[in-house]
């Protein structure tokens, strides 16, 4: 069966659900953030990388429940709001909007080959950005633009970590 | 009571956690509070981690760099190679020690020659977790005296003012961000202008006239009217100007090596100063209306 892009029909269908070692997910979901601050300040061209991003994005797509998905986002958009000079709720509710709406499609969407995880990844950038500026615009009347070449070229380069930073959280998988 | 069916409760969650988290932006726009006390304990729960990993990135990157000093040697012996691996290593770490020392004592100058400001150096231990701005995390915080809006600076020139001050650590928003501004002129013509970030790595001169004499080289220094910085701290240097109606566009490039900071100082006091004592001026070389650009001597 090829394994590119499979689309299950969501009836009846048996749905893969992972589950992860014991702390796992707090373990990561703390280095993203630890790492996200760290980072930049060696490489300053790494500052376009969102690792909590990318972490709610993969777990969302693994747990594939749209309660814990959503939760997950909330947490770590929070947490990131509070090491950021950022209003609190900006990143939170992007993380929340992002963790619900992966776990929902993780079901639905073959989310295990490269290709598609790369796709998606530029998809669920584009969401959590589109939010992030409407949430601005609206709440805040702080005139965003709403992409930018850099945009572009972040999500690519975030698109491309995430196919390899999810083929190393796969490794954390309980079989 | 009514029962939410259990396909529906993922969208009512959904949708109390986005209100809840409208309603506290609401709430700190209309009290103009920043949720303080939630930011307190992650910054407290995530600061340790980046102080560690600070450290850790500090001695693996040492290690990194001098790693690839020994691959010349590959073709000694097993024996030497290994005495010699240990060597450099031991070397890399020495290395590491003196290039500290040397930005240390660099700094330890700088207060001597500015005596009469209250400064404390700091330790760079974090970026922004938010990609969008620009702020760093240092490891002094309101234990140490620091408070919000005290200026941060280098011997190089202004880094940034302190936004955030926690029990052992603060947030510094640097000149690059697009909310920051201070109060600048031109050192040679004195023409006063505020400089502010534009989310890149230049700055940018607001409010040149087009008539006003700018060129590219002019040093840019503070002109303390924003009551955080003392007069005359270099900010950056003419790198382009454009002619624009009514203003010109210019852009500075920082003075401040803000991509690569370790260390920076924390002037402590939200009254104005004035930079440096006469005997220090005297000492350093700056008179009035020059930039008092520190003269590090090696020890």
């Amino acid at each position: 069966m090829s394994d590119a892009f499979e689309i299950r029909a969501s009836g009846g269908t048996h749905v893969e659900v992972h589950k992860f070692r014991g702390g796992a997910i707090f373990a990561v979901v703390l280095a993203s953030l630890v790492l996200q601050a760290l980072v930049p300040l060696y490489i300053p061209k790494a500052a376009m990388l969102d690792l909590p991003l990318l972490i709610t994005l993969y777990f969302g797509l693994s747990r594939r429940n749209p309660a814990t998905g959503l939760v997950l986002g909330m947490v770590i958009g929070l947490v990131q709001d509070s090491l950021s000079k950022s209003p609190l709720g900006i990143y939170g509710i992007a993380k929340t909007i992002v963790g619900y709406v992966a776990s929902s499609i993780g079901g639905r969407l073959d989310t295990e080959h490269p290709l598609s995880r790369f796709a998606l990844t530029i998809v669920f950038f584009g969401i959590h950005q589109g939010v992030i500026v409407l949430t601005k615009r609206l709440l805040l009347a702080q005139p965003e633009v709403w992409f930018t070449t850099q945009m572009g070229i972040a999500a690519a380069v975030n698109a491309v970590v995430a196919v390899g930073l999810f083929f190393l959280l796969d490794r954390l998988r309980r079989s | 009571m009514v029962a939410i069916p259990s396909r529906h409760k993922a969208i009512v969650l959904l949708t109390i956690a986005v209100v809840a988290q409208v309603l506290l932006l609401a709430v700190q726009i209309k009290q103009d509070r920043r949720g303080r006390l939630i930011r307190v304990w992650t910054v407290t729960a995530v600061s340790p981690f980046e102080r560690a990993g600070a450290w850790c990135f500090g001695k693996v990157r040492g290690t990194w760099n001098h790693y690839f000093a020994l691959r010349g040697a590959a073709k000694e012996n097993d024996e030497l190679r290994r005495e010699r691996d240990a060597l450099k290593l031991q070397l890399a770490e020495l290395q590491s020690k003196a290039e500290e020392a040397d930005r240390l004592a660099v700094l330890l100058n700088f207060r001597k020659l500015h005596t009469d400001v209250p400064m404390l150096p700091a330790r760079v231990i974090g970026a922004s977790a938010d990609t969008a701005s620009m702020t760093i995390y240092v490891d002094r915080g309101e234990r140490e005296g620091v408070r919000r809006n005290m200026g941060v600076i280098t011997p190089d020139g202004v880094v940034g003012k302190v936004i955030e001050a926690y029990p052992s650590t603060s947030q510094v928003l640097l000149v690059t961000d697009k909310e920051s501004g201070v109060g600048a002129m031109i050192a040679e013509s004195r023409l006063q202008s505020p400089v502010g970030g534009a989310g890149e790595p230049l700055l940018q001169m607001k409010y040149v006239g087009s008539d006003d004499p700018v060129n590219v080289g002019d040093r840019v220094v503070t002109s303390g009217m924003d009551r955080i910085f003392p007069k005359d701290v270099p900010l950056g240097t003419v790198v382009e100007v454009k002619p624009g109606n009514p203003f010109k566009v210019v852009r500075l490039k920082p003075a401040a090596k803000l991509q690569r900071m370790e260390e920076v100082i924390v002037l402590l006091t939200l009254h104005p100063l004035e930079w440096g004592s006469p005997e220090a001026k005297q000492e350093s070389g700056a008179g009035p209306g020059k930039a008092s650009a520190p003269r590090a001597t090696k020890p």
